[in-house]
């Protein structure tokens, strides 16, 4: 029987579904904005009255003059900043690296930097402590014991730093994982490398660029954890400015409140700002 | 300068990606490198860009051995299948940016990049973003980019797949002028073979990452080196034939065989330009169906034995060979190949004319 070489025949995509809006949504931000705004409401309203002396800022002006907070605030922006680059300088390469070369490997690496949201903190600070501890005891007669030891320097604790960078990595992960999903990384690093690019201007020039957003976005969710995180810096003994802040709420709750209200508004101007930026470059 | 293939070959894991390709680009030659998915195009493409390293075998420039030379020294402009232009960068910085990591001066890199620009098309639109550009724009630009630095080679992989119909056209014609007006070396990556005829000096068909073919793009359609190239290229009609001699009886004609014919049952391979389709009341055929394209139509007609075949007629005859017309149908008298009768071909279903 006479046949004929077949020819493709064309697809069409179906139309995906539009989500429905209307009162429901409306009434679920709404349940939403009360169950985070009443706390909050209280908490000012706790910091700016007392039955005693009425309505008054005394509170906030005590901030700047209150002994421990400006070290302590300088410390954790310190702290933050170490954490934010190395973050940066570990995840973003290796994101990049799995991507281009291994992409089988991302559930992994996915699977690594979700754990610190499964270790319970406490059992982390044990480990840390003992790594210390054991760590001076072994090293003691070698070079490496100094290094340790500078690690626990008070001024800057940079064991902070790497207990941080291990417990942000669940949230800069994932803010970078969207960033490189909204990219075609493959197609632009081949493109620039063809270009005559070296590894770093690629990183520099194109990667880099065109995760702004989400680069922003990793940085500033690295400062606020490092700015809110207690448990660690506590129990390691450090002064930093979340420990501060529960050490003066026993001799001023006002004080102490007035201050976690501030630092969760500077947290809600930088989400705003970022939010704003990735608006304006789309 | 040329571009060599030696004994290319690449696998990944179970799958032979390229099987040890031979193939040799002249100076200022567009070579087509055409094929099913999977056939290997792209791989032998991406030696040449460095994005692959073959497991054996040599990729020459000029008669250098690039093969384990980074991408980023290669000099090969490339342009890519998807949309590969830097979002954060303008039109004129995206044409720019090679000359930029090359640290050219700034006024040497925006005249080249707006003189690029004005080459393809594209004058007074540097200051716009990708996405302010259509995906014709945006492939314009990226052949531009890919320009910018004088390379020696081109390698185009598939930049037209992306794009509608009319734009496909016009941009391919656009490539050819700027290709013919550099006189720069080009490998195109394709798997619509039309694209490949049209714009291509020679055509290379692979298939399974071997070259199975390589030559002019009348050559490889009027006369394919094996059945797979015949299949691949153009549309084909397969006709049950009784080889006598050196000769096939196809649809009550003797026609001379072209190459070796693998048994007495075969299937005689015919394209639809060579089956000839007259009007004759007592036809034994009968027009089923026709598909008028402008300066052709496609007949489908009915054979005796209920077998259906395609014919191409001019267009200003399809109003007279209308569907319902019974008709005499025979083939042009030149050489056909054939191959072995397929399982489904019946024996019994010879049409006689």
């Amino acid at each position: 029987m006479a046949a004929v070489t077949p020819t493709a025949v064309p697809v069409t995509a179906a139309p995906l579904p539009v989500a429905g809006g209307g009162w429901g949504r409306r009434v679920v931000l709404l349940v939403a904005a009360v169950y985070f705004l009443v706390p909050m409401v209280i908490a000012a309203t706790f910091t700016v009255y007392n039955e005693a002396q009425g309505f008054s800022l005394g509170a906030y002006g005590r901030i700047l003059s209150a002994p421990g907070f400006v070290s302590s605030f300088l410390l954790s922006l310190a702290l933050a900043a170490a954490t934010i680059v190395i973050v940066l300088v570990l995840l973003l390469p290796a994101m990049l690296a799995v991507r281009l070369g291994a992409p089988g490997l991302r559930p992994v690496l996915e699977t690594i930097t979700t754990l610190p949201l499964i270790v319970p903190p406490i059992t982390y600070v044990v480990g840390i402590s003992t790594s210390l501890r054991e760590g001076a005891d072994a090293l003691a007669a070698t070079p490496f014991w100094q290094t340790l030891i500078s690690l626990q320097d008070e001024n800057f604790p940079f064991v902070l730093v790497l207990a941080y960078v291990v417990l942000a990595l669940p949230f800069a992960y994932r803010s970078l994982d969207a960033g490189l999903r909204a990219i075609d990384v493959v197609t632009l690093v081949e493109a620039a490398r063809n270009l005559g690019a070296s590894w770093p201007q690629v990183m520099l020039r194109v990667i880099m660029p065109n995760l702004r957003s989400s680069l922003a976005g990793a940085a500033f969710l690295t400062l606020a954890l490092v700015l809110g995180e207690y448990t660690v810096a506590a129990l390691l003994g450090y002064q930093t400015f979340p420990v501060w802040i529960v050490t003066i709420s026993g001799s001023d709750g006002q004080l102490s409140v007035a201050l976690s209200i501030l630092s969760l508004l500077l947290a809600w101007l930088l989400l705003l700002t970022l939010s704003r930026a990735g608006r304006k470059k789309s | 300068m040329t571009v060599e293939f030696r004994g290319l070959r690449r696998t990944y894991g179970p799958t032979v990606a390229l099987d040890g390709l031979d193939l040799t680009v002249a100076q200022g030659e567009l070579i087509a490198l055409l094929g099913p998915s999977g056939c290997g195009k792209t791989t032998a493409l991406r030696c040449v860009a460095g994005f692959e390293r073959p497991d054996s075998g040599m990729v020459l420039i000029d008669g250098n051995d690039v093969t384990r030379v980074p991408a980023n020294r290669r000099d090969a402009g490339m342009v890519f299948q998807s949309y590969s232009l830097f979002p954060n960068l303008n039109a004129r910085d995206n044409v720019a940016f090679g000359m930029r990591v090359r640290r050219r001066p700034v006024a040497e890199r925006h005249s080249r990049a707006d003189e690029l620009l004005e080459l393809v098309g594209l004058a007074g639109r540097g200051d716009r973003y990708p996405h302010q550009l259509s995906g014709g724009q945006q492939q314009r630009v990226a052949l531009a980019r890919a320009l910018a630095l004088a390379p020696k080679v081109l390698l185009l992989d598939e930049p037209l797949s992306a794009l509608d119909a009319k734009v496909r056209v016009s941009l391919r014609e656009e490539i050819r002028r700027l290709q013919l007006e550099l006189g720069i070396t080009t490998v195109f990556v394709t798997h619509d073979q039309e694209e490949a005829l049209s714009v291509a000096d020679r055509v290379a068909v692979l298939k399974d990452g071997r070259l199975e073919q390589v030559g002019a793009p009348a050559e490889i359609y009027d006369r394919p080196a094996t059945p797979f190239v015949a299949e691949f290229v153009g549309t084909m009609n397969h006709i049950p034939g009784r080889v006598t001699g050196d000769r096939v009886e196809v649809l009550g004609q003797l026609l001379p065989i072209d190459g070796t014919a693998p048994g007495e049952l075969v299937d005689v391979l015919v394209r639809p330009e060579a089956v000839r389709v007259t009007p004759a009341e007592a036809g034994p055929a009968l027009i089923m169906a026709s598909s008028f394209r402008g300066s052709t139509a496609r007949l489908r007609v009915q054979l005796a034995d209920d077998s259906q075949l395609l014919a191409d007629v001019p267009g200003h005859d399809a109003v007279r060979l209308a569907p319902g017309l019974r008709v005499d149908v025979s083939v042009v008298e030149r050489p056909v190949l054939v191959t072995a009768r397929a399982a489904t071909s019946d024996d019994e279903s010879v049409v006689s004319a």
